[in-house]
C-alpha cells in the first residue's frame, strides 16, 4: 500500500518534469508563432495607412480579388511551386537511389559534391545566379561560343522565371537527397539483393521497394518543399527582384512591399498573408491524405 | 549485375550533376579574384584582383561589423536553439502522456505557418518592446522551432529506458539524465541539428532586414545584398562578399557532414 502510493507520487514527479523540460519550447513558439498569427487574423480586418488603422471588415479581402498585382505574384509562386517541387525531387530521389548502391565507388565524393550548394545562403547564391544569367554574363559568352543568339535571361517573363526556377534546383536537391539517403539507410540493402535474384530490374525495384519504402521521407520533403516554395522571398528580391514588371515576384515579396516599402498597409499585407497560410495548410493536408491512401 | 553501358551511364550522370553542383561555387571563388569586367565576361580561372576586391569591399560596406554581428547571432541562436529545444524533445519523448502528445501535435501545426504570415505582427510586437535593431528580436522568432523539437522527439526514441532507470538508481536527478547521458549519447543529432540551426541562424535574410534598421546591426547577408546598390555593380567585389559569406557555413558543413547524415538517419526512422 505503501509502496504503490510512493510509486505514484514518483511518476506524478516524473510526469511534472516532463511538463518542466517542455514548457520554454512551448511557451515561445506560442508567444513566437500563434499570438503573432491571431494578430495578423485581427489585423487583416483593419484598414489604414501605418497606425492609423481601424476596423474593415472584409474590405481587405475583397481588395485582394481585384488586385492584378496579388494575382500575378500568385500565379508566380504556384508556377514555381508546380515546375520546381516535382522535378527537384525525383531527381533527388534518382540521384539517391543510384548514391545507395553499394558497388558504387566515389559515393562519398558525389554525396559531397551535389550537397555543397546546400552550404551557401539564399542571398549569396541568388547573387551568383544572377551574374552568370547577366546580359553579357557566362552563359550568354557561352551561348554566343557555341554560335547561338544570347538571351536576354532577366529582359522576359519566362527565361526570368526559368533562371529563379534554375537556380531553386541548384540549391536545394542536394539537400533532399541527403534526406533520401538518410530514409534509404533504414531499408535493409539485401532486399535489394533479393530482388536482383528474382530477377528485378533496377527500374523495378525503384518503384516497387525504394518508393513505397520511403513514402514517409518523400512526403516529409514534398511538405517542407511546398513550404518553402511558397514562401519564396530571397531569390524574388536579390536575384531577379521581382522583374521584368512584377513578372517574377513572388507573394512573399509583394507582402513584404506592401508592409515595408513606401506608405505601409499592415492591413492589407496581412490579409494577404492569411491567403498564404491557407495555401500552406490546404497543400499540407491534401498531401498527408494522398501520402495516407498510396 | 548491371550492364557496362548503364554503368556508364550512370557515372555519367554523376559525374555531370556533382560538377554542375560545385561549378557556381567555383565561378564564385574565380570571380573573388578577377576584376568585375572579367567576371562578367565569364573568366573561368583564378586572378590577381583578390586584394584590389578586398580593398573596395572594405571601403564600400563595414565588413568587420556585418561578420561579428552574423557570427554572435548564429552562435547564441544555435547554442540556445539546441538547448531549449533538445530538452524539450527529451521531455516529449520519454515522459510521453496523452497531454503532452497533443501539445506536440499542435506545435507541429506551427510548421504550417508562414513566416510572412506573422512577420508584421512580430515587427509591431518588438517595435512596442523598444526591441528594433537588437540581437533578441533577431532570435526570439526562430529560438523554439517544430521541426528541431521533432528531431530531438524522434532521437529520444532510441535512448534506452534501462539507461534511464539505472541512472535513477544510482540516485542521478532527472536533469542530470538529460545532461549526461543523453546529450552525450546523442552526439550526431546534435551535429545535425547544430548544422542546420547554424546555417539558418547564418543565412536568414528577410526577418533581419525587416528589424534592423541601422549600419551597426548589418549581418553578412544584409552586406552582400546591399553591395548591389548604387548604379553599376562590380562584380568582382560582389563575388567577394558572396565567398566571405558562404565560408563560414560551408565549414560547419565540411566539419559536421558525417555526424549530420547519421543525425538525419536517426530522425527520420
Amino acid at each position: 500500500m505503501k509502496g504503490s502510493g510512493k510509486k505514484l507520487s514518483l511518476e506524478r514527479r516524473h510526469n511534472l518534469t516532463g511538463w518542466v523540460f517542455l514548457i520554454p519550447a512551448t511557451a515561445l513558439i506560442a508567444w513566437m508563432s500563434f499570438y503573432p498569427m491571431i494578430q495578423a487574423f485581427i489585423l487583416s480586418l483593419q484598414t489604414g495607412l501605418g497606425i492609423n488603422l481601424k476596423f474593415g471588415g472584409l474590405t481587405n479581402y475583397t481588395r485582394i480579388l481585384q488586385d492584378a498585382t496579388f494575382r500575378q505574384c500568385l500565379f508566380n509562386t504556384i508556377f514555381y511551386l508546380i515546375i520546381q517541387v516535382p522535378v527537384m525531387l525525383i531527381l533527388a530521389l534518382i540521384l539517391a537511389s543510384m548514391l545507395n548502391n553499394k558497388h558504387l565507388r566515389f559515393k562519398g565524393l558525389f554525396r559531397t559534391m551535389i550537397f555543397l550548394p546546400c552550404a551557401t545562403s539564399l542571398v549569396s547564391y541568388s547573387m551568383i545566379f544572377r551574374s552568370m544569367f547577366a546580359n553579357d554574363g557566362l552563359v550568354n559568352t557561352l551561348l554566343r561560343g557555341i554560335g547561338m543568339e544570347p538571351v536576354m535571361w532577366f529582359a522576359n517573363a519566362w527565361t526570368a522565371r526559368a533562371v529563379i526556377i534554375i537556380a531553386l534546383i541548384w540549391r536545394w536537391t542536394g539537400y533532399n537527397m541527403v534526406f533520401y539517403l538518410a530514409g534509404l539507410q533504414n531499408i535493409e540493402y539485401s532486399v535489394y539483393e533479393a530482388a536482383k535474384i528474382d530477377g528485378a530490374s533496377p527500374r523495378q525495384s525503384f518503384f516497387k521497394i525504394t518508393v513505397p519504402l520511403l513514402k514517409p521521407t518523400i512526403l516529409l520533403t514534398a511538405i517542407m518543399s511546398t513550404n518553402g516554395t511558397l514562401q519564396l522571398f530571397d531569390e524574388s528580391m536579390n536575384l531577379t527582384n521581382g522583374g521584368p514588371g512584377q513578372a517574377t515576384m513572388t507573394l512573399s515579396h509583394y507582402i513584404y512591399n506592401m508592409s515595408f516599402v513606401q506608405s505601409p498597409n499592415f492591413g492589407y499585407s496581412a490579409a494577404m498573408s492569411i491567403i498564404v497560410l491557407i495555401m500552406v495548410a490546404v497543400l499540407a493536408v491534401i498531401q498527408m491524405k494522398v501520402g495516407d491512401e498510396r | 549485375m548491371m550492364s557496362k553501358g548503364k554503368k556508364f551511364f550512370q557515372y555519367a550522370f554523376l559525374t555531370i550533376v556533382s560538377l554542375l553542383s560545385v561549378f557556381p561555387l567555383y565561378y564564385m571563388f574565380c570571380g573573388a579574384t578577377n576584376k568585375s569586367t572579367d567576371v562578367v565576361a565569364g573568366r573561368l580561372y583564378p586572378g590577381g584582383y583578390l586584394v584590389e576586391n578586398f580593398k573596395s569591399l572594405i571601403a564600400n560596406q563595414d565588413l568587420a561589423r556585418a561578420l561579428f554581428n552574423s557570427f554572435r547571432n548564429a552562435i547564441v541562436l544555435t547554442f540556445l536553439a539546441l538547448l531549449i529545444c533538445s530538452i524539450a524533445g527529451y521531455g516529449f519523448e520519454i515522459y510521453h502522456d496523452k497531454g503532452k502528445d497533443i501539445v506536440m501535435t499542435i506545435l507541429l501545426m506551427a510548421m504550417m505557418i508562414p513566416f510572412a504570415a506573422i512577420m508584421i505582427p512580430l515587427f509591431r510586437m518588438f517595435s512596442t518592446m523598444k526591441l528594433t535593431n537588437t540581437m533578441t528580436a533577431v532570435m526570439l522568432p526562430s529560438l523554439s522551432t517544430p521541426f528541431l523539437i521533432m528531431m530531438f522527439r524522434q532521437s529520444a526514441r532510441s535512448f534506452p529506458h534501462d539507461m534511464i532507470e539505472a541512472a535513477r538508481m544510482d540516485g542521478l536527478s532527472e536533469i542530470g539524465i538529460f545532461f549526461r547521458m543523453f546529450i552525450p549519447t546523442m552526439k550526431s543529432t546534435y551535429a545535425a541539428a547544430m548544422t542546420i540551426t547554424f546555417m539558418n541562424a547564418w543565412n536568414n535574410y528577410l526577418w533581419p532586414k525587416v528589424i534592423l534598421k541601422t549600419n551597426e546591426s548589418i549581418t553578412m547577408p544584409m552586406l552582400v545584398a546591399n553591395l548591389l546598390g548604387g548604379y553599376s555593380v562590380d562584380y568582382g567585389m560582389l563575388m567577394l562578399g558572396v565567398f566571405i559569406c558562404t565560408v563560414p557555413t560551408a565549414i560547419v558543413f565540411f566539419c559536421l557532414q558525417k555526424s549530420f547524415a547519421e543525425g538525419i538517419t536517426g530522425s527520420v526512422k
